[in-house]
């Protein structure tokens, strides 16, 4: 096994050239997956916008901006799942797995290229953002928290799409599921604070993991409102409970992907 | 356990799903498959073929049983099977957006084989397989049968010992088999082993210097194409130019060919197997034109995959369309 695992470095670096290369010859795909939350951003922004009173009478476009970023990065979640479920789909799994290469390998190789285009990604989208007014007012420090934040949620969202992806199989199952996780979306702080929900919404909402992240984001990029009164204790420290939610997630989904690779379920 | 064989297998079990259920894919399968040979496991879908491949290539675990691949235990040693191996699925399992110059040159990179050394064999490959003018287009552009072809480049990267092609020509034209036959003979010569599957007699005629008849998840036959085609005998077919001459035919046919005949009232024609080796076109001719049967056409031939199923586990495959058609078998 020793053998295997010295190679995990240099394999996942071919399959995230592989990724990479993917993007190159397809950007139409990149241009379209990015087009999704700048629609989201404007559309929230200018037609819900001013309908919706934040506390304190902060404005709406500057609150939404970080929420619309970890939308996006959440999206690894649906774009892991379409990728490994095609990748099943079309035997290109089974191929890998006949070949001597790290069992990591193939999941850590795709989750990474998933961050790395995301981050790429991200350039246009804080453009959009800096149009329509948001600002990072907290200093450059906590901003480069705020950044890392997304790459992380983006790697934890892509292991659990891989995870997903593989265990469906089918690109075309895997549509249909994404489409599904848009609830996810609307269940979390993104668009609207939490304080008007009824109590049992409330804490549905904010123990959504994105909700932290969503809240995190706020406050590193100094861009925070007056939470609710009685906010759970991840809305209360939600750097750290961003953090305790990613370790949890990988804990979870890290091995459950690897192993679902190295195994394939049978019959 | 002797190393000469390039596949070894004992008592090979698998088993699906569960209760009513399930499926009995392998029921003791036992192979051994000599270093430099091309062996064919010829069978109709769901006889276990592939099964047992993905068991020998180490994508599936036996439930019960042995096999070795190139010396090495495939549930012990898998990594090292799997760098003495290239698998060739059904499926053209290459990334369709990336070129076919940059799916051989991640395998290669994968294969450990790096920087020029790669893109020298990713060249020679695509050469070899008739794909350099394309090699740079995306492999969505390509045909089916030059993507099959890179499929099987893709398999070859690491000039392998041991070689699983799972159906490779399923579906393919004629040229494009060809092809693929030719370069599958080259491997041979230079000392590849190969392992096939194929629903087809000819593809096994063609290829194999021995033939497993699979059946319901066990070898009923094996033996070179010669023998297998002795043993299976010849099919007399005839045609008869009206309907009321179809039962005087089958009369004639039956003692002739020792079988029961089978007719066919829409093509009007009367067949049946037969094994007698004494057995003579002239002679059905003869029999026929005696007893005033108005004959159109006459032929003895090679039994299809179905007729030979028929005669020798008395099972039918199911499928007696006897066409090329791009079947699968259930995904295992």
């Amino acid at each position: 096994m020793s053998s295997t695992s010295s190679t995990l470095a240099p394999d996942s670096l071919a399959l995230l050239g592989r990724q990479l290369q993917r993007a190159r010859r397809n950007p139409a795909l990149l241009v379209m997956t990015q087009a999704m939350p700048v629609m989201l951003l404007l559309f929230f922004g200018y037609v819900f916008g001013n309908s919706v009173s934040l506390p304190g009478g902060a404005d709406y476009r500057t609150y939404l901006v970080p929420g619309v970023f970890v939308i996006t990065a959440a999206g690894g979640l649906v774009t892991g799942m379409l990728q490994a479920a095609g990748d099943t789909q079309r035997g290109v799994m089974d191929r890998l797995r006949t070949l001597p290469v790290s069992r990591a390998a193939a999941p850590l190789g795709q989750a990474t290229a998933d961050v790395l285009l995301f981050a790429i990604g991200m350039i246009p989208l804080v453009a959009v953002g800096y149009a329509v007014g948001w600002r990072i007012e907290g200093g450059f420090g906590p901003a480069a928290g705020a950044f890392g934040l997304l790459l992380l949620l983006r790697f934890v969202t892509a292991w659990i799409g891989i995870l997903v992806g593989m265990k469906l199989g089918s690109e075309e199952a895997a549509g249909q599921l994404g489409s599904v996780t848009f609830i996810l979306q609307l269940l979390c702080n993104a668009y609207v604070p939490t304080a008007g929900m009824p109590g049992w919404l409330q804490a549905v909402v904010e123990w959504n993991p994105l909700s932290s992240f969503v809240t995190a984001c706020r406050d590193l990029f100094g861009n925070a409102t007056a939470g609710a009164a009685d906010a759970a204790w991840v809305i209360e420290h939600p750097v750290v409970a961003s953090l305790g939610w990613s370790v949890l997630l990988l804990a979870i989904f890290v091995p459950l992907a690897v192993r679902r690779y190295a195994r394939p379920a049978e019959g | 356990m002797t190393s000469s064989y390039a596949v070894l297998s004992e008592g090979l079990e698998k088993n699906f799903g569960s209760g009513d259920h399930r499926v009995e894919a392998l029921r003791g399968l036992d192979l051994a498959v000599p270093e430099g040979t091309i062996r064919a496991l010829l069978g109709p879908n769901g006889a276990g073929k592939t099964t047992a491949l993905r068991i020998l290539t180490t994508l599936s675990r036996p439930d019960a049983g042995t096999a070795t691949v190139a010396g090495h235990d495939v549930i012990r040693e898998p990594a090292a099977v799997r760098r003495a191996i290239g698998v060739t699925g059904q499926d053209a399992a290459v990334d369709h957006d990336l070129s076919g110059r940059e799916n051989l040159s991640l395998f290669a990179k994968l294969h450990r084989l790096r920087g020029a050394a790669g893109r020298d064999r990713a060249d020679e490959l695509l050469d070899t397989f008739g794909l350099t003018d394309a090699a740079d287009r995306p492999v969505r552009t390509y045909s089916g049968g030059m993507r099959r072809r890179l499929d099987l480049a893709a398999g070859l990267i690491s000039r392998p010992r041991v070689l699983f092609l799972d159906e490779p020509t399923t579906g393919l034209d004629p040229a494009s088999r060809n092809q693929i036959w030719a370069a599958v003979r080259d491997l041979a010569a230079e000392g590849t082993t190969v392992l096939l599957t194929t629903q087809y007699l000819e593809e096994a005629d063609q290829l194999a210097d021995d033939v497993v008849l699979i059946d319901h998840g066990v070898a009923a036959h094996t033996g070179t194409p010669a023998e297998l085609k002795a043993r299976l005998g010849a099919y007399a077919e005839v045609v008869v130019a009206d309907e009321s001459a179809l039962s005087a035919a089958a009369v004639i046919l039956g003692p002739l060919t020792g079988s029961e005949p089978v007719i066919d009232h829409e093509a009007r024609t009367v067949g049946a197997a037969t094994t007698k080796a004494e057995l003579t076109l002239p002679a059905v001719v003869r029999e026929l034109d005696a007893a005033g049967v108005p004959i159109l056409d006459a032929g003895l031939r090679r039994p299809t995959l179905d007729e030979a199923f028929l005669s020798l586990t008395g099972n039918t495959t199911g499928s007696r369309t006897g066409s090329r058609t791009a079947q699968k078998e259930p995904a295992a």
